[in-house]
C-alpha cells in the first residue's frame, strides 16, 4: 500500500517534467522532423524524401548563412567567455558576501526588460543620430556623425551582451565552489600567477566553461530579433531565414528542414567543440 | 469529500456556461492600428455582450497563424485583397461571407467588386474591403527634392541615404521602375523568375547605395525624422503621419503607378463569432467610426467619401502627394498565384546575403 | 643558522592584532609545533611564513634570508593545507608534478621524481590515480609527497589531521614523525590538539591570543608549564581556584574557594592575596591519606574505565577531582569515602586566569 503510494507520488512528482519534455520539445521536434521530409509535388500534394534537404544543401546562399551564423556564434561565445570569465571570478571569489548578491543582480538587469528594448537601446546609443555619434561630434572628437548600427561589429557586441549572463552564472556556481585553498596551494608550490590561472583556475572552471559556452552558443545561434535589428543590409542570420520559410514563403516543409539543420549543425559544433578541446559532458557538465 | 468535490465540479461548470452565455468574444487578427482602443470601447458600449480581443499581425503572419491551427482562434481577420485566394485555395483557413449581413451599399463599389473578384471561389465571395492605401516611395523634399520613383532609391546621388523594406513589396516596384509589368507575369512562373532575376541583380547592385532595410514602421519613421534617411520605400500612411511631423517629408507616388493594396474583411473558417463579426464589420464602416479608425491607421476607408473622412492633417498629406493623375494610375496588387510567394522569398533571400 | 627564524613579528588587521611580537628560532630538520585554541594567531602566523600575508613589523628568514618581501611562489617553504588542497582535476602524478613543473624542470627528470617520492611516502606506482579514488590517509600522504618532491627548506602543516577520523589520527601521528625523520626536513606544525603537538613535535610553542606563552619540548611543558594557559592547556589537570595566603620558602599556602588550604608551590609572580589557581595533575593524585594541606577528602563518585587511561572521578566539597587509577586496582567503592594525596611540589600555583 504504502509503496504504492510512494510510487504514484513519485510519477506525479515528474509529471510536470516528463510532460514538459514530451509535449514542448519532443514532440514538437518529432512534428518538424516529420514536416522536413515532406516533398511538395504539386499543389496541396506531398511526398516523402530528401528533397528540402537536397535543396538546403544545393543553395549557397542558406550554407553559407548558416555557416556565418556558426562562426559568428563562436566569436560571440568566445569573446563572452573573455568578458565574463573576470566578472565572475570577481563575483564568486573576490567580491564581498554582501556586494555579491547586488553584483549578481546587476548582472540579471539587462534580463528585466525583453529583447526588443535591448536591442532599441543599443539604437538609440549607437545610430548616426544618436547618443554617442552625437556627443564625439560636440566634443569635437569626431567631426561627422558615424553610423555604427548596421553591421556584423555591432551584432557581435550586441549578443554578447544579450548572452554574457548566462555565461557568468554557471561560470560563478563552479568558482564559488573552489576553495582558495587550491589556489594558495598553486602559489605555495611555486606556480606565478599565470600558472595558477591556466592550470588551477581554468581546469577547476572547465565544468563552467562549457556549460557555460554551451549555453551561449546555442542562445546566439538561436537568437532572432538582435541580429536582425542590430544587424545590417548584410547581415543575414539563419533564424531569420527559418523566419522566412515559414512565414513568407509558406514552405514550412523547407522551414523544417532548416530548423533540423539548425539543430544538427549546431549540435556539430559543441560536439566539435568538445572534442577539441579535450572535454566531454560526462566530465565536465554533467558533472556533481 | 466526494460529494463536495462534485459540487465543486458543478459550480464551475455553472461558472463557465453563465459566462459564455453572458459575453462573446470576437477575437480579432488584424493590423497595428487597426483596432484603436476608442473604437473597441464604443463597440462594445454598444454591444455590451461582446468582448473584442485584439491581435495585431501582417498579411504573412496573419496566414501563418491560421495555417497553424486550421483555421480556428480568431473570428475576424484583415489580410490584403491579393493574399486572400491563394491561401483559401492551398490551407483552407477562411469560409465564405454572407453578403446579406454586411452593409455591402456603403462601400465604394469599384472597390468592392475588385475584392470579391479577387476573392471569389466557386462563386463565393471570401472577403470585402475595409481600407486601402498605396506602397510608393517617401522623400524629404529638402534634401532629396528630384526623386520620382523606384529607381530613385538606388541612385548614388544618396549613397548611404536610402532605406526599402526588404519584402515583395520592393520587389514589384523595382520591376516596374525597370518598366516591367510583374502582375502581367504571374500567369507565366518561368517569365516571372526571369524578372525576378532581373530584379535581384538590380537590387544587390543598390545595396551598396542603401543604408539599410527598414524592418517596421518604427524604425523606418525615426530614420526619415532624423534625417539620416532623406528617401526610403514606405506605406503611403507612415508618410503621412510623418508629414504632420515634418512637412519636407512627403508621399511620392512613383511614376510608374503607386502600389495599392485593400485590407478586407475575411471570416477564418474556425470562427466562432459570425454575427459578432459582422456586427464589427458594419459597425466600422459607419462614418463616425471610419473617421476614427483612418486617423488610427493613416489608410483610406472603403467607402465613397473615404478622403473626406480622413483627419485635416492626413487628408492635406494626400492631396499634396496624390494628384487625379496618380490616383488613375494607381497598380492595385493583382492576386498572387500559389508558387509566387517562394519565388520571390528565394530572391529576397538572395539579396540579403549578397556582399 | 636555523631554518626558520621570526623576529618580533606582529600582524594586525585594523584595530584587531592577530599576532603579536612572537619570536621562534628552528633548527635544522627539527620538528616544531605551534599549538594554540582556535583563534590564537597561529594560522595567521603560518600564513605570514608561507607568504600569504605580510607581517605589520618583524622579520621573517628561511635559512638566514628575510623572505617577507618575497612573494608566495618565491619562498623554499612548502606548505601542507588544512584540507589538503590537492588538485582534484590533476591525477596523483600531475599534483606532485605541478611543483616540478613549475619550476620547469626537464620532462626527463621529472618522472622519476615524483615515483621516488611515491615509493618514499609508501604509495609507489600510483601516479594515474585520480584524487577521488584515494583514502584520508593516502591523500595525505600525496599532500605531504606533493611539497617533499620540492625539497623545501622548510615544511609547514596546518592542521592536516583535523579532518581524519580518531584511529587513523592516532596512526597518521606517527607517521608524520617517521616521515619528518626519513625526510630529514624541518616541519612546522600547527594545532589545537595537545597531543598531536606533544607526541611528534621536538619543541613545541604555546600560543595563546597572539602571543607565545611558552616555547620548550613537550616535556618541559607538561612539566614545567611557565603559566596558568599552559598548564591547563597542555595535559589534563585538576584545578582549584582560591587566594594565595602565605608563602615561605618553596612551600606556598592557598585557601581553596568553598573551603579547605592546599600547599604546593608557586611558579609564577603570585603574592600572597592574589587570586590563584592550584593545577593538580591527575597522574600526581593517588587515593590515600596524606597530611594537612596536601590531601582532600571526599567520596568516589564514579570509575572512568579508559585502559591505561582510566580515572576515579572524586567530589570534595564543590569539585570534583579526576585522580589516576592506571592499574584499576579497585582500592576505592562507589559511593565511599576516600582521601586523595599528593606531594607539595606537584602542586603548581599560578595567577588566576581571566575566564
Amino acid at each position: 500500500m504504502s509503496r504504492d503510494a510512494g510510487r504514484l507520488s513519485l510519477i506525479l512528482l515528474f509529471m510536470p517534467f516528463v510532460l514538459w519534455i514530451g509535449l514542448l520539445i519532443i514532440l514538437p521536434q518529432l512534428g518538424i522532423g516529420y514536416y522536413s521530409l515532406r516533398e511538395k509535388v504539386g499543389f496541396n500534394q506531398f511526398e516523402f524524401g530528401l528533397k528540402n534537404y537536397v535543396d538546403f544543401i544545393g543553395e549557397p546562399v542558406y550554407r553559407n548563412t548558416l555557416l556565418r551564423t556558426a562562426w559568428m556564434s563562436i566569436l560571440v561565445t568566445i569573446l563572452a567567455l573573455i568578458a565574463g570569465f573576470p566578472v565572475a571570478y570577481y563575483i564568486a571569489k573576490i567580491a564581498k558576501e554582501r556586494s555579491r548578491a547586488a553584483l549578481f543582480l546587476m548582472c540579471l538587469i539587462p534580463l528585466w526588460v525583453s529583447d526588443l528594448v535591448r536591442a532599441y537601446g543599443w539604437i538609440v546609443l549607437l545610430r548616426e543620430t544618436g547618443v554617442i555619434s552625437t556627443a564625439l561630434v560636440k566634443m569635437g572628437i569626431i567631426g561627422q556623425p558615424v553610423e555604427m548600427l548596421y553591421n556584423d561589429i555591432t551584432v557581435v557586441m550586441g549578443l554578447v551582451y544579450t548572452v554574457i549572463l548566462f555565461m557568468i552564472v554557471p561560470l560563478v556556481s563552479t568558482l564559488q565552489g573552489m576553495d582558495d585553498a587550491l589556489l594558495e596551494a598553486g602559489y605555495n608550490l611555486g606556480g606565478s600567477r599565470l600558472t595558477v590561472f591556466r592550470r588551477i583556475i581554468v581546469p577547476y572552471a572547465m565544468p563552467g566553461i562549457v556549460s557555460g559556452c554551451i549555453i551561449t552558443f546555442m542562445l546566439t545561434a538561436g537568437s532572432y530579433l538582435t541580429p536582425i535589428l542590430l544587424g545590417g543590409k548584410n547581415s543575414s542570420w539563419f533564424t531569420e531565414q527559418i523566419y522566412n520559410q515559414f512565414i513568407t514563403r509558406y514552405n514550412w516543409e523547407s522551414g523544417s528542414a532548416f530548423g533540423v539543420s539548425l539543430l544538427v549543425f549546431t549540435s556539430f559544433v559543441v560536439w566539435a567543440g568538445l572534442r577539441l578541446t579535450g572535454q566531454s559532458l560526462a566530465t565536465t557538465v554533467a558533472k556533481d | 469529500m466526494k460529494l463536495k468535490f462534485r459540487a465543486l465540479l458543478a459550480g464551475t461548470a455553472l461558472v463557465l456556461a453563465t459566462g459564455a452565455a453572458n459575453a462573446e468574444t470576437l477575437r480579432l487578427l488584424t493590423w497595428g492600428s487597426y483596432a484603436p482602443d476608442e473604437v473597441v470601447k464604443m463597440f462594445e458600449a454598444e454591444y455590451p455582450d461582446i468582448k473584442v480581443e485584439v491581435t495585431f499581425s501582417n498579411n504573412e503572419e496573419m496566414i501563418a497563424k491560421l495555417r497553424a491551427t486550421g483555421g480556428t482562434g480568431f473570428d475576424l481577420a484583415q489580410p490584403s485583397h491579393d493574399r486572400v485566394y491563394a491561401a483559401q485555395l492551398e490551407y483552407n483557413i477562411y469560409k465564405p461571407l454572407d453578403l446579406s449581413k454586411i452593409d455591402t451599399e456603403k462601400m465604394t463599389p469599384n472597390l468592392l467588386e475588385g475584392v470579391k473578384a479577387n476573392t471569389t471561389i466557386e462563386g463565393e465571395v471570401y472577403s470585402v474591403p475595409h481600407q486601402w492605401g498605396t506602397s510608393g516611395v517617401m522623400a524629404n523634399m529638402k534634401l532629396a527634392p528630384d526623386v520620382t520613383g523606384w529607381a530613385d532609391l538606388c541612385d548614388e546621388k544618396y549613397q548611404g541615404r536610402t532605406s526599402m523594406r526588404l519584402r515583395r513589396t520592393i520587389l514589384l516596384g523595382t520591376a516596374f521602375g525597370m518598366g516591367m509589368d510583374p502582375f502581367a507575369l504571374y500567369a507565366d512562373p518561368a517569365a516571372y523568375q526571369d524578372m525576378l532575376d532581373k530584379v535581384t541583380e538590380k537590387l544587390i547592385a543598390c545595396k551598396s547605395v542603401i543604408k539599410t532595410y527598414w524592418s517596421g514602421g518604427d524604425d523606418l519613421s525615426a530614420m526619415m525624422l532624423s534625417g539620416e534617411v532623406v528617401a526610403s520605400e514606405t506605406w503611403d500612411s507612415t508618410a503621412f503621419k510623418l508629414y504632420g511631423e515634418n512637412p519636407d517629408i512627403v508621399f511620392v507616388p512613383p511614376a510608374t503607378g503607386a502600389l495599392a493594396w485593400i485590407d478586407t474583411f475575411t471570416i477564418p473558417r474556425g470562427g466562432e463569432a459570425d454575427d459578432a463579426a459582422y456586427k464589427w464589420i458594419n459597425f466600422v464602416l459607419r462614418p463616425e467610426i471610419t473617421k476614427l479608425m483612418s486617423a488610427s491607421t493613416g489608410a483610406i476607408a472603403a467607402v465613397p467619401n473615404g478622403i473626406d473622412l480622413m483627419p485635416d492633417d492626413k487628408k492635406a498629406a494626400i492631396s499634396a502627394a496624390f494628384d487625379q493623375s496618380d490616383i488613375d494610375n494607381l497598380k492595385f496588387f493583382a492576386n498572387i498565384p500559389p508558387g509566387i510567394e517562394d519565388m520571390e522569398g528565394l530572391a529576397l533571400e538572395r539579396i540579403k546575403a549578397a556582399n | 643558522m636555523y631554518d626558520l627564524s621570526c623576529a618580533s613579528v606582529t600582524k594586525s588587521f585594523g584595530s584587531f592584532t592577530a599576532v603579536r611580537d612572537v619570536s621562534l628560532d628552528i633548527p635544522s630538520g627539527s620538528f616544531f609545533s605551534i599549538l594554540g585554541p582556535s583563534g590564537c594567531g597561529k594560522t595567521t602566523l603560518m600564513r605570514m611564513i608561507a607568504g600569504f600575508e605580510t607581517p605589520t613589523s618583524g622579520d621573517i628568514a628561511i635559512k638566514g634570508q628575510s623572505v617577507v618581501t618575497l612573494p608566495p611562489n618565491k619562498r623554499n617553504v612548502k606548505m601542507v593545507f588544512q584540507h589538503l588542497a590537492l588538485f582534484p582535476m590533476m591525477t596523483v602524478g600531475e599534483n606532485i608534478a605541478y611543483g616540478l613543473r613549475c619550476r620547469k624542470e626537464p620532462k626527463s627528470e621529472i618522472a622519476p621524481k615524483v615515483a621516488r617520492v611515491l615509493d618514499r611516502v609508501g604509495l609507489p606506482g600510483s601516479q594515474d590515480k585520480r584524487i577521488d579514488q584515494l583514502s584520508g590517509g593516502q591523500k595525505q600522504r600525496i599532500a605531504i609527497a606533493r611539497c617533499m618532491v620540492l625539497e623545501p627548506d622548510v615544511l609547514l602543516l596546518d592542521e592536516p589531521l583535523g579532518a581524519l577520523d580518531l584511529k587513523l589520527r592516532e596512526h597518521m601521528k606517527i607517521e608524520l614523525k617517521q616521515l619528518q625523520h626519513q625526510f630529514e626536513t624541518t616541519f612546522l606544525y600547527i594545532t589545537h590538539d595537545q597531543s598531536e603537538a606533544l607526541v611528534m613535535s621536538d619543541n613545541v610553542a604555546v600560543m595563546n591570543a597572539g602571543r607565545f606563552e611558552q616555547i620548550g619540548p613537550p616535556k618541559a611543558l607538561y612539566d614545567a608549564p611557565a603559566s596558568g594557559f599552559v598548564a591547563g592547556f597542555v595535559g589534563d589537570s585538576n584545578v582549584l581556584p582560591g587566594r594565595l595566603a602565605e608563602v615561605k620558602g618553596d612551600e606556598a599556602r592557598v585557601e581553596v574557594e568553598g573551603g579547605g588550604t592546599v600547599i604546593g608551590r608557586v611558579a609564577d609572580a603570585s603574592k600572597p592575596g592574589d587570586a590563584v589557581e592550584v593545577f593538580l595533575r591527575p597522574e600526581a593524585l593517588r587515593i590515600g591519606a596524606g597530611g594537612e594541606g596536601t590531601s582532600l577528602s571526599g567520596t568516589v563518585e564514579s570509575f572512568l574505565f579508559n585502559g591505561a587511561s582510566s580515572r576515579i572521578l572524586v567530589r570534595s566539597g564543590a569539585h570534583l577531582i579526576e585522580v589516576a587509577d592506571p592499574e584499576q586496582s579497585g582500592a576505592a567503592a562507589q559511593g565511599g569515602a576516600v582521601s586523595v594525596a599528593w606531594t607539595a611540589e606537584k602542586a603548581r600555583i599560578f595567577a588566576r586566569r581571566p575566564s
